[in-house]
């Protein structure tokens, strides 16, 4: 049992590439929501006391969208994937 | 404040000790293998592996840490909610899909999939203890606060207690066990704070909780204070000039004192009712001016003083309607000072709206006010809490323990989907214990029990051997990657000891043994640290060690087994470093005046990660061999 005997898996590059692109197209968009919210809490704090939904601050509900967005990004990034054990395009 | 442990406390929680050793001697015999030991054999189904990530995630400073900062400080506690939460996001898109393919069992494995070296598992073994011992401190000081009331042992009991059965667990079956510990925490934890989330709804808010035991603390003209029968006001001399404090001696001796609180609406002068604590030169305690007993101690706090239209309840709420009623109250926040070695814990009437925006902690308030070191710190922690969760070695190691990508894959966003719903009710929990009139004003730690206290002792009793399996299953799961980095990084691929399997397993056994001594050993040094501000550092150790590394590994062939070795050193050397010189160290751990620190700001991960990167590259540049052909 020696380190470079790592277990590779049998996947196409192709699927590789595919799962890799969308991870990182999907990263980004929540990048943009995270620094978002890091944004406005630091330099415009008086923003995040407004109310714009429902009477509840933008603070919580920024933080909710942030959790809520976090699942939902995950789900969409179930079902674009692809794997190796389907046949082109998606599975999940 | 007193706790009293009941016989039902007790039976709980040793029915909960005796499943999880139960099951760890059941599963002993599928981990004698080192696939099993340190991998659970990689079959474990993917929906079973993803509650096990709640179960490792969720650890004492999401439960027990986030809830008691909401607690005492509202949103600033959230903001750990959704750091850590989308962390995740990190993790899944970015790292867990590689970190499958190109490992093993350890962190170190996939890092060193293409090199072959042995300075990169050496710098990414010490990197994975390190931070491991980091992130075991606070689970530790959890563990032994929740045994403390549970069982009336001291902390180094409680924390000794934990120690032993999680070694017990790990020794015996490895990941085996710990994923099934994890697996059965995750889903326990998830589901009873959904019940509490729906109880403080069907609650709502009440000016008066509790029973008529409680005690209900006062706001009184100071006419009414000062002339009251048999009182003497002592006067303001000493360390006690010009503080807005009034001290007063009682007919039969007992000091009282009370704080300023302003003019009431007639103009009328009031003064606020305080607790203290404090030790006379022969050593004995005194709590609010009486020798500390069972019987005297201090009261509990935690209230909402004015609701909206003057209402004294507000029957059940709705999930958005419970925000909007808190926005619009008044709630008793305490805060303690140190005043001539007595500590006096005071009332401070708050407005809900603004306790629901960043800035209520003491390190954050500067966010209200522009300050730009707050500013820097505060985006500092965000940013480690980001991209710290994808650099944990213990949530690295659980994409082993399933069978490919895909699975990896799914049990990560099951994962996602149960912590990120926990994180969702950590606000409803904080809060609720916040107003519940429940609160131990000397331990935040205890917010979540308490709170549960405050439906009925049953709840308590169940909450609080939850919270103990809580700190069993991320301590199980952290021990775990420090034994693989010792066994299977450090003895067999660093100093090549060719163990064989059985041997390399006894080996990860007794380092198990010997990282659970060194965590019952630090988690009582750090008994009075807040557990959700501790982890805050781990993250960034582990985003300012690891994550460059593993990035920079995924996404640009120029990197050299130098440049890794090297950005993994410095980054840990680095922020571990700055760490122990800040302000809050300098407070919290050394006792000294955080004004001397050394270093501007106390979380690193913004100056330390960039570093990482910059080190990185550099570095593959310099070694990078000419002739080499791309990949």
């Amino acid at each position: 049992m020696h380190d470079h005997e790592n277990v590779r898996e049998d996947e196409r590059p192709e699927i590789i590439a595919h799962n890799t692109r969308l991870g990182l197209m999907l990263f980004a968009v929540y990048c943009v929501m995270y620094g978002g919210f890091m944004g406005l809490s630091t330099f415009a704090p008086e923003v995040m006391k407004s109310r714009p939904f429902g009477g509840v601050n933008l603070a919580i509900l920024y933080g909710f969208g942030l959790i809520v967005g976090a699942m939902l990004l995950a789900v969409v990034y179930l079902f674009l994937a692809k794997q190796a054990d389907s046949a082109d395009t998606k599975a999940g | 404040m007193n706790y009293t442990s009941s016989n039902l406390s007790l039976a709980i929680f040793l029915i909960f000790v005796g499943l999880v050793v139960g099951i760890s001697f059941y599963l002993g015999a599928k981990a004698k293998s080192a696939k099993g030991f340190f991998a659970a054999g990689g079959g474990v189904p993917w929906w079973v592996n993803g509650l096990a990530f709640a179960g490792d995630y969720l650890s004492a400073a999401s439960f027990l840490g986030i809830c008691g900062m909401i607690a005492f400080a509202g949103y600033d506690g959230f903001l750990y909610s959704i750091g850590y939460l989308a962390g995740w996001i990190v993790a899944l898109f970015v790292i867990a899909e590689p970190m499958k393919r190109l490992g093993r069992f350890t962190f170190a494995d996939a890092l060193d999939n293409k090199f072959n070296s042995r300075g990169i598992k050496l710098s990414a073994a010490i990197s994975t203890l390190v931070v491991s011992i980091f992130y075991l401190i606070p689970q530790m000081v959890g563990a032994g606060a929740l045994i403390k009331p549970l069982l009336g042992w001291d902390h180094w009991m409680g924390v000794s207690a934990v120690g032993s059965v999680v070694i017990v667990i790990v020794a015996t079956a490895g990941m085996v066990s710990t994923t099934w510990v994890q697996f059965i925490k995750g889903g326990l934890l998830v589901a009873l704070c959904t019940l509490m989330t729906v109880m403080i709804l069907n609650r709502g808010f009440d000016t008066t909780p509790g029973d008529e035991k409680t005690h209900r603390f006062q706001v009184l003209p100071v006419e009414q204070v000062l002339k009251a029968d048999g009182i003497t006001v002592l006067l303001e001399d000493g360390a006690w000039k010009d503080k807005p404090f009034v001290r007063v001696t009682t007919s039969d001796g007992t000091l009282q004192v009370w704080r300023k609180a302003g003019l009431d609406a007639a103009g009328v002068e009031l003064l606020s009712e305080t607790q203290t604590v404090a030790k006379s030169a022969d050593g004995v305690v005194f709590k609010n001016g009486k020798p500390a007993s069972k019987d005297n101690d201090l009261h509990p706090i935690g209230t909402v003083s004015k609701l909206p239209d003057g209402k004294e309840e507000t029957g059940a709420l709705g999930p958005f309607e419970f925000f909007r009623v808190f926005q619009e109250s008044e709630i008793v926040l305490w805060k303690n000072t140190v005043i001539d070695g007595t500590t006096v814990y005071y009332q401070v009437p708050t407005k809900g709206a603004d306790l629901l925006t960043a800035g209520g902690t003491p390190t954050l308030s500067g966010l209200r006010t522009g300050d730009w070191t707050t500013r820097i710190d505060f985006l500092s922690l965000m940013l480690a809490l980001f991209l710290g969760t994808a650099s944990l070695p213990h949530i690295l190691i659980r994409y082993y323990t399933v069978k490919d990508q895909a699975s990896a894959r799914k049990s990560t966003i099951m994962g996602i989907a149960a912590i990120g719903f926990f994180y969702v009710l950590t606000l409803y929990l904080g809060l609720g214990a916040m107003t519940s009139g429940g609160l131990d004003p000397t331990n935040s730690n205890m917010a979540a029990p308490l709170l549960a206290r405050s439906f009925n002792e049953l709840l308590f009793a169940v909450i609080s051997a939850v919270a103990f399996t809580t700190v069993l299953g991320t301590v199980s799961g952290l021990i775990m990657a420090a034994s693989g980095a010792v066994a299977h990084d450090l003895v067999t691929n660093v100093f090549k000891m060719d163990l064989g399997e059985e041997r390399q397993v006894k080996v990860a056994k007794l380092a198990a043994v010997v990282v659970g001594i060194i965590a019952i050993l630090l988690g009582i040094a750090f008994e009075q640290m807040n557990v959700n501000f501790l982890v805050g550092w781990a993250f960034n150790i582990a985003a300012s060690a690891n994550l460059p590394s593993l990035v920079m590994l995924l996404f640009w062939k120029r990197t050299t087994k130098q440049g890794i070795t090297v950005a993994i050193i410095t980054g840990m050397v680095v922020s571990l470093g700055w760490i122990l010189l800040s302000a809050q160290a300098y407070k919290d751990v050394y006792g000294l005046d955080p004004a001397t620190a050394i270093v501007p700001f106390s979380q690193p991960a913004i100056i330390t990660v960039p570093l990482g990167f910059l080190v990185l590259v550099v570095v593959s540049l310099m070694t990078r061999k000419p002739t080499a052909a791309p990949e």
